[in-house]
């Protein structure tokens, strides 16, 4: 009786957190030292930089826009027991077919030109899991390692466009296409940088959140993640329904891409991501595909990665070092034993 | 004819940076856990070779520190897939992120110098042009036939199999899984890692971020292709160091196909293999890879 | 070598608890050397508890245990084995994908470094034929079948040293003949003066080969006795407490219209698994049809073919009338084939949903409101009470999640999610496997229950004796054919057991 009291539902939850962040920030803290750097002051700026100035937040928020949507690309195939770690190439993919429809659709109405843009970029993530997802259905690869692989290639895809036929002849030095007509950019809010992919990013969130725990097809995909035999063996389309979450999921972190190509940075060019693939991974993982969890979790991925350009600015640090804060937060995650799997 | 020479030549000294890994995967699963950090450990290992190599100008130094920081790496995924009974894809995935971290912090000073390599032996004679390799790449194609001999003919490598096949029945035959896990993931660890420092330190004399392009997850493709066999894993990385070469040698010669498209053509042969390979495994992959285990009690 | 009179191995006042269970309380056991001490029990009665804690697997709560009157301290198997204590389960501790020369080269106490494999297929095949246990050391075990696989179990143990030999149900996967073999082994075995350990639930069994007879309930010993000293009744009355009643006899009646008929039909092989080869079979209404054959047979490819999980090649399936033979499962299913399993937690029920989300996942087209944005729970609730109520059964809780019922409660709601819809034919997979008596009653009430309303019942099991007890015709699958069919009231245990190996006469019905 004690135990269900609000010391287990809630202080030991919160102190068991706050353990787990003191942890994490002193080994990363132990890192920086060794590195030469003061973990203190790097702290210091990091928050006083990114959360307590009002632009440093937006920042952080308008980057929660990729990673809810990667994260929600990695948590729809999560739930129909896939692991797709391949968010990162289909926000590339994404990314490239919507720079496509944008640069040649003219002349089209603004609306249905961002429209088409948007629809593109989807595409373009769905096509790129519908690859992984079909050999997973056909029973001859695992998606994990498909999807892996996948990765590397996207970017080489991309490099191929942008550094040959697409590339913009006007800035010899960037390999980048020609901006963006302004029929394609993303409307952002009251000349701030929050764009409608952070809006779309919580749309698709509560409708995810909605259909997964109360329609018939989340039920259904569920189950087909609880137990892909029984699934089977009560007439769900199984199969159909592993292609069908790979290339929903795609879909969306292929919204991710081209929402940053066409709110953030105007033109496709190679370093549109800074893993905002992994990113979205790690984010699933940690919420366990909970929607309130991922809107939580994306939240402070976001920060750390603001936080991560903090430190390359002010630490001399290079960006992939966030890599390390984010092993260290895995580490710490997996560490933890949870007992259970995910829950239905 | 010298450019079938070259080609051949190359393609054994490419198969090596990524036998190494191989070898250690086929190893690390063959006690039941899949590891998806080596792309990590390998990057991990290439930095801090470089580095090490940089500072005390002895490469050896260099590969030496990679080995053992590949080792103590990995002992953190074992530690998370043993005793904290953690996801083994998730596990091995924030092994990479700590890799990929960790190699840009210390490799960052280190971003376009020249460090010292290892010597290098010729294969055939002292005149040839060819087959002229550093040590590692003796060391690991005479390390595939011996892990080989030590999984399928010692009493060692009966246990450990078991361990991968049942650790269950390998407990209830004495055999301590975790241990033999341990054991597998250490040399998974530094074998990883050795491979990331032959790039650095033994091919290129160079690091760069991200230097190792996927290996990592070509080498878990290979040990799909390998049949969890290290005989069968000379094949595959021969394979990839020949495919790898002849894209280098077609860019080389300027043909006149965009580079990133002639990049792809390792990872294209990679799903390609899983594709033909990848199927029809039961009873030839460890049966009890990437569960957990729960113990006897 | 110990003493005769001392026992070799003896337990005392052996306690266990799992959380929830008492699976043994306070429970004594000896066995004297060169003795076969059976331990008899139904399901759930803690036998092989005991024999795991002996066997170090479990460790007691509470108890001593002692070899040869020595006080021991069994942590591991590894400790067990060292003590000469030896143990054969159920599942067998195989490793399938080696060889059988590796598999006992595993267990061997003094092994060399570097494995001499010549020296090991010799030691293998010596003690092989000094028990005729014919095996070939090479012979990869996945390729074995379930007898041969038993006799590697126990050169296992011979070579590992055991002196003290446990075999937790090794009648189970055996058919009768391959049973007498058996028997036939542990007396020579017991003449070489092993002691053996035997669980079992067959009555009958122990009493044919034991010296002492060991009768455990619900976690307790209820006493030992000597087989010539004691009365089967007396044994049932021991086993069971109060007698339960017995399944219903049914009536002969004349079946009605075919509910389903295979016309010559095959399968791929797949695997190891056999493929169906020129299957003729016709299901009628108001009939139990068992299928009866050694597991691996292809009996659970038939239930699939049927299902329609796997595709026919060739060969026609006749559900009603229809040609179903290409219909996906959905659409069986809603044609009325209803399914019950073993292990329903893997093949029937998601584990992690709760009873009441299991059960909308039969039919979620008909339980969606708005199309299928909602989910009519009220509808589903009432499908379910109406559905317990409809086939007599204890109810189960709704909210409960299914891993978190009991074996028995998850068959009953898998028979009422399957059996309280319109249906036609049932098919039923080892249904009972693993269940405890009163729920394996329960699931047999249900089939003989949908026989009375006309329905038409095909039962695959491999428990003999029910399906003599339940089944109007019993045919008999040998490596994906049919190769016989009986009328049980026509036939003998003993010869269908022939049948199922390969050696008997095929019957024409």
């Amino acid at each position: 009786m004690l135990l269900s009291g609000w010391r287990a539902r809630i202080a030991w939850p919160l102190l068991r957190l706050l353990l787990t962040v003191v942890i994490i920030l002193g080994v990363f803290g132990v890192v920086l030292w060794a590195l030469g750097k003061d973990p203190l002051k790097a702290y210091r700026d990091t928050f006083r930089l990114n959360i307590l100035n009002p632009r440093g937040l937006s920042e952080v928020v308008v980057r929660m826009a990729p990673l809810l949507l990667t994260a929600l690309g990695v948590a729809i195939p999560f739930r129909a027991g896939l692991i797709n770690v391949g968010a990162e190439g289909q926000f590339m993919m994404g990314a490239l077919l919507g720079t496509w429809a944008a640069l040649n659709l003219p002349g089209l109405p603004a609306g249905l030109h961002l429209s088409l843009v948007i629809l593109a970029g989807m595409l373009g993530g769905a096509a790129w899991a519908a690859i992984p997802g079909l050999l997973r259905a056909l029973g001859w690869v695992n998606e994990t390692i498909t999807t892996l692989l996948l990765n590397y290639l996207a970017p080489l895809v991309v490099g191929y466009f942008v550094f040959g036929p697409w590339r913009a002849p006007e800035l010899a030095m960037y390999p980048q296409t020609p901006e963006l007509p302004p029929s394609a950019r993303f409307p952002t809010l009251f000349g701030t940088r929050l764009h409608l992919g952070f809006f779309l990013g919580l749309f698709f969130l509560l409708g995810y959140a909605y259909l997964i725990s109360r329609s018939r097809w989340g039920l259904e995909l569920r189950a087909v993640g609880g137990n892909p035999e029984a699934a089977r063996r009560l007439g769900l389309p199984v199969e159909r329904w592993l292609v069908l979450a790979m290339v929903i999921g795609g879909a969306l972190a292929g919204l991710a891409g081209i929402a940053e190509v066409a709110a953030i940075h105007g033109r496709l060019k190679m370093a549109i991501s800074p893993g905002y693939g992994f990113m979205g991974f790690l984010v699933n993982w940690l919420a366990f595909a909970n929607p309130f969890g991922i809107l939580l979790m994306a939240f402070l991925i976001a920060f750390i990665a603001s936080s991560g350009f903090t430190l390359q600015i002010t630490q001399r640090l290079p960006y992939a070092a966030v890599n390390v804060l984010m092993a260290l937060i895995l580490f710490t995650v997996l560490a933890k034993p949870l007992g259970k799997g995910v829950k239905g | 004819m010298s450019w079938l020479l070259s080609w051949i030549s190359g393609a054994i000294l490419y198969a090596a940076p990524i036998l190494f890994p191989t070898l250690g995967e086929v190893v690390e699963q063959r006690t039941g856990m899949v590891n998806l950090g080596l792309e990590g450990l390998m990057l991990l290992g290439a930095s801090l070779s470089f580095a090490v190599s940089f500072v005390t100008r002895n490469a050896w130094l260099g590969v030496l520190a990679a080995g053992g920081a590949g080792l103590l790496a990995n002992l953190i995924y074992a530690w998370l897939v043993v005793h904290r009974r953690a996801h083994q894809l998730a596990a091995g995935l924030a092994l990479m992120f700590f890799g990929i971290g960790m190699s840009a912090l210390i490799g960052k000073p280190y971003v376009g110098q020249m460090a010292a390599v290892l010597p290098k032996y010729p294969l055939f004679g002292t005149q040839s042009l060819f087959f002229r390799y550093d040590p590692l790449v003796y060391v690991a194609f005479v390390l595939a036939p011996l892990l080989w001999f030590v999984l399928f003919c010692t009493r060692f490598g009966l246990k450990l199999r078991a361990v991968g096949e049942n650790p269950s029945v390998a407990y209830a035959a004495g055999v301590s899984p975790a241990l033999v896990r341990y054991i597998g993931a250490a040399l998974a660890g530094v074998l990883a890692a050795v491979g990331g420092a032959h790039l650095s330190v033994g091919i290129t004399g160079t690091w760069s971020e991200g230097m190792t392009a996927g290996r990592g997850f070509i080498a878990i493709a290979l040990v799909i292709f390998s049949r969890w066999n290290p005989l069968r894993a000379i094949v595959g990385a021969l394979v990839f160091g020949g495919a790898v070469v002849f894209q280098l040698q077609l860019q080389a010669m300027g043909v006149g196909v965009s580079a990133f498209i002639m990049d792809m053509i390792p990872y294209v042969l990679t799903v390609l293999v899983l594709l033909l390979w990848g199927r029809g495994v039961r009873y030839v992959a460890p049966a009890s890879l990437g569960r957990v285990y729960f113990g006897a009690e | 070598m110990c003493e005769p009179d001392k026992p070799v191995v003896q337990l005392q006042g052996i306690t266990k608890r799992f959380p929830g269970v008492l699976a043994n309380d306070q429970v004594d056991f000896d066995l004297y050397p060169g003795e076969i001490h059976a331990l008899l029990g139904e399901n759930g009665a803690g036998k092989s508890t005991l024999m795991k804690i002996l066997y170090g697997f479990y460790r007691a709560d509470a108890g001593t245990i002692r070899v040869n009157g020595k006080l021991a301290h069994i942590r591991s198997p590894r400790d067990a084995r060292l003590l000469g204590i030896g143990m054969v389960f159920q599942g067998f501790t195989l490793i399938p994908a080696m060889t059988v020369a590796e598999n006992v080269a595993l267990f061997m106490a003094e092994l060399p470094p570097v494995l001499r494999r010549k020296d090991l297929h010799r030691s293998i095949t010596q003690a092989s034929e000094r028990y005729g246990l014919a095996l070939n050391p090479g012979a990869l075990v996945w390729q074995l079948s379930i007898g041969e696989q038993q006799r590697v179990e126990l050169l296992k143990l011979l070579l590992a040293g055991a002196r003290v030999l446990i075999f937790d149900e090794p009648t189970k996967v055996l058919v009768p003949h391959e049973v007498a073999a058996l028997f036939h082994v542990f007396q020579s075995l017991k003449a070489d003066g092993y002691s053996l350990i035997f669980i079992t639930h067959k009555l009958r069994e122990a009493l044919t080969c034991a010296d002492r007879i060991t009768v455990m309930r619900q976690g307790r010993v209820v006493g030992t006795v000597r087989p010539q000293e004691v009365r089967e009744e007396t044994l049932l009355q021991m086993m069971f407490g109060e007698r339960l009643a017995e399944i219903s006899a049914k009536e002969k009646r004349k079946p009605g219209d075919p509910i389903l008929e295979l016309q010559g039909v095959w399968t791929k092989p797949v695997g190891t698994a056999p493929g169906l080869q020129n299957i003729n079979l016709t299901v009628h209404a108001g009939e139990i049809v068992g299928v009866a054959g050694v597991s691996g047979n292809g009996q659970r490819e038939l239930g699939d073919a049927i299902l329609g999980l796997i595709r026919i090649v060739r060969g026609k399936k006749i559900f009603r009338g229809e040609d179903a033979t290409r219909w996906p499962p959905r659409r069986l299913i809603q044609s009325g084939v209803a399914f019950v399993p073993e292990d329903p937690l893997s093949m029937a029920v998601v584990p992690w949903f709760s009873v009441l989300e299991n059960l909308a996942l039969l039919d979620l087209r008909g339980f969606s409101r708005f199309g299928g944005l909602g989910l009519d729970w009220r509808r589903v609730r009432e499908f379910l009470n109406l559905g317990f109520s409809k086939l007599g059964l204890e109810t189960v809780p709704e909210r409960v999640r299914a891993a978190n019922l009991s074996g028995g409660n998850l068959q009953r709601f898998t028979l009422v999610r399957e059996l309280s819809r319109p249906y036609h034919l049932v098919v039923g997979l080892y249904p009972t496997r693993g269940l405890d008596v009163r729920s394996a009653n329960a699931v047999r009430q249900a089939f003989l229950a949908a026989r009375e309303e006309g329905k038409g019942v095909l039962l695959i099991s491999e428990d003999l004796n029910e399906l003599f007890a339940l089944c109007d015709r019993i045919v008999v699958m040998l490596k994906g054919q049919i190769v016989g069919e009986f009328r049980p009231e026509e036939a003998d245990l003993t010869e269908v057991g022939r049948v199922m190996t390969g050696a008997g006469v095929v019957h024409a019905p």
